[in-house]
């Protein structure tokens, strides 16, 4: 465990490194939220009947959305990982006293979180000071900020194992472009990165909500704006765990597998 | 100009070398927006319409600033890409040969991979055109391409004021993507929409307004008497070229190499 939490401090240190990346980052993402929040504005202006999140929800849930991006986000991609694959390097992982799965496990944790600390942060507290209607809005209560914070850890550590899913399929595939393209077009539809997933038709909210993605971004979001009562809220979690399960068991038996019969590539 | 095609066809030579990732690509390119436009329909379909505009309005707004993004993405990707020329001081090879700067920089890389999502638009736009009741004319054509055309004169414009950032800054910019990004998003619903301050914005600095709303609004006839002009309004898109070119020049002036 000790050898895991030290890989994980490296990677966090190497990706605070890059502070002024991060600065453009926010100043993209402000802009993004503005944009999206304008649109949904002008649909709410002329509305008949009474819509199924209400538009300050909705606005938490995109400032949400924009300062935890890299919680989020499954194209956010580690091209070391990939490289090693391709190119041969996963000779030296190998090589190495500690199981595979959990090293790079650690390594995508880390690489989120770091740029999460950099980038939620200074978007959390602008959003809380922004003029009406565009402020964040705090939760109802303490207990659904703790709620909150539980999902969405738990969302963090879901999507990583979907992603794990990324790198292992590059094993099969030699190349990453399918295997990315599949997830995250698919995965962010129905996390709810396009379109929030209340506003979605009912059909196509079933599908979503039997899928793993919308834990990670659009549970947790709904939960901190009180959309979800609590009672659900903890249900929600329990899925999460079940879902966690399923995923790192099947990573890991995919990962071995894989492993069995990994050809090392060139020299 | 002759030596412009010949670039554009050794990259794609070269690119198609890898076929089932260009393929791959190319599919993806088509998927994205396709994803983008599934949200449309379904926020149409649950609001619909956005202050007095309807669906099929919107998505032509949509297929014609998604159409101008990826023909300007797929040649003027050598601007785009232009900070990995000036880190590795490749730029230096460029300035000692006797054609224009901006010819080669344009042709140092193509993105044909981008038809995906030029074919994508194409598609989008068939689908509203056909469901719109408008009475084409010539001139509205005119609009039409005019449009396009300006469209892809911005987003140009505006990888040519990030590329020349890099030869102060070295590093590309991720700023940049608040204007090209960030503007093919909001430019994919009309204008009026939006705040005031960022309409003004988005037509007299940078003139995307001229693109997705004025000459809309003529072809949608909903403009008042004496319109003819709006026709007129997409040329702005190539007006702003120029001061992008001018920028362009004076950024080469004070190049400075990074050596290696």
């Amino acid at each position: 465990m000790k050898m895991y939490i030290s890989v994980f401090k490296l990677r966090l240190y190497n990706g605070l490194q890059y502070r002024s990346a991060a600065l453009a980052g926010i100043a993209t993402q402000f802009f993004w939220g503005f944009i999206i929040i304008m649109v949904f504005e002008a649909f709410y202006s002329q509305l008949a009947n009474t819509p199924p999140i209400s538009l300050t929800q909705l606005i938490t849930y995109i400032w949400l959305q924009q300062s935890f991006l890299a919680f989020i986000m499954l194209w956010f991609r580690d091209n070391e990982l990939f490289q090693l694959i391709t190119t041969g390097n996963i000779a030296y992982e190998l090589c190495r006293p500690s199981e595979i799965y959990g090293f790079w496990y650690a390594k995508l944790l880390a690489q989120r979180l770091a740029s999460a600390m950099l980038r939620s942060l200074p978007i959390l507290i602008v959003a809380f000071f922004l003029p009406q209607p565009y402020r964040l809005s705090l939760p109802p209560d303490p207990s659904t900020l703790l709620l909150f914070s539980i999902t969405l850890i738990l969302g963090l550590f879901v999507l990583v194992s979907i992603s794990m899913l990324i790198y292992i399929s590059v094993f099969v595939t030699m190349s990453p472009v399918g295997s990315l393209l599949m997830f995250g077009v698919i995965g962010e539809f129905f996390a709810g990165m396009v379109i929030p997933i209340p506003l979605m038709p009912v059909w196509l909210q079933h599908i979503a909500n039997l899928l793993p993605f919308h834990l990670a971004a659009d549970f947790p979001f709904r939960v901190y704006s009180g959309h979800i009562p609590k009672e659900e809220a903890l249900t929600g979690i329990i899925t999460q765990f079940i879902w966690l399960a399923a995923l790192v068991g099947l990573g890991s038996f995919a990962m071995r597998r894989a492993l069995r019969r990994v050809v090392v590539q060139g020299g | 100009m002759k030596l412009y095609f010949q670039y554009l066809v050794i990259l794609f030579k070269s690119q198609v070398q890898y076929r089932t990732s260009f393929w791959l690509l190319t599919l993806g390119q088509f998927f994205i927006p396709f994803s983008i436009f599934a949200g449309l329909y379904f926020l149409f379909e649950r609001f619909g319409q956005i202050k007095d505009w309807n669906f099929y309005e919107v998505a032509l707004c949509f297929a014609v600033i998604h159409m101008a993004f990826a023909i300007s993405e797929c040649f003027a990707r050598g601007f785009d890409a232009f900070s990995s020329l000036v880190v590795a001081g490749d730029f230096d090879r460029l300035l000692v040969r006797p054609r224009s700067t901006v010819v080669q920089v344009l042709g140092s890389k193509f993105e044909f991979t981008r038809f995906g999502r030029l074919v994508q638009s194409i598609i989008v736009l068939v689908f509203a055109v056909s469901n719109l009741p408008i009475e084409w004319t010539v001139l509205k054509g005119v609009a039409l391409f005019l449009m396009i055309a300006s469209g892809v004169f911005i987003f140009t414009g505006i990888y040519m004021l990030a590329a020349t950032l890099c030869f102060w800054t070295i590093q590309g910019l991720e700023v940049a993507n608040i204007f090209t990004d960030g503007g093919r998003e909001m430019a994919q619903y009309p204008l009026n929409i939006y705040h005031k301050w960022v309409s003004r914005f988005f037509t007299f600095v940078i003139p995307f307004g001229c693109v997705n709303y004025f000459p809309l609004l003529y072809i949608l006839g909903k403009t008042s008497a004496n319109s003819d002009l709006y026709v007129l309004t997409p040329l702005a898109g190539f007006i702003f070229i120029l001061p992008c070119l001018l920028v362009w020049q004076f950024g080469v002036r004070r190049y400075r190499s990074t050596g290696s």
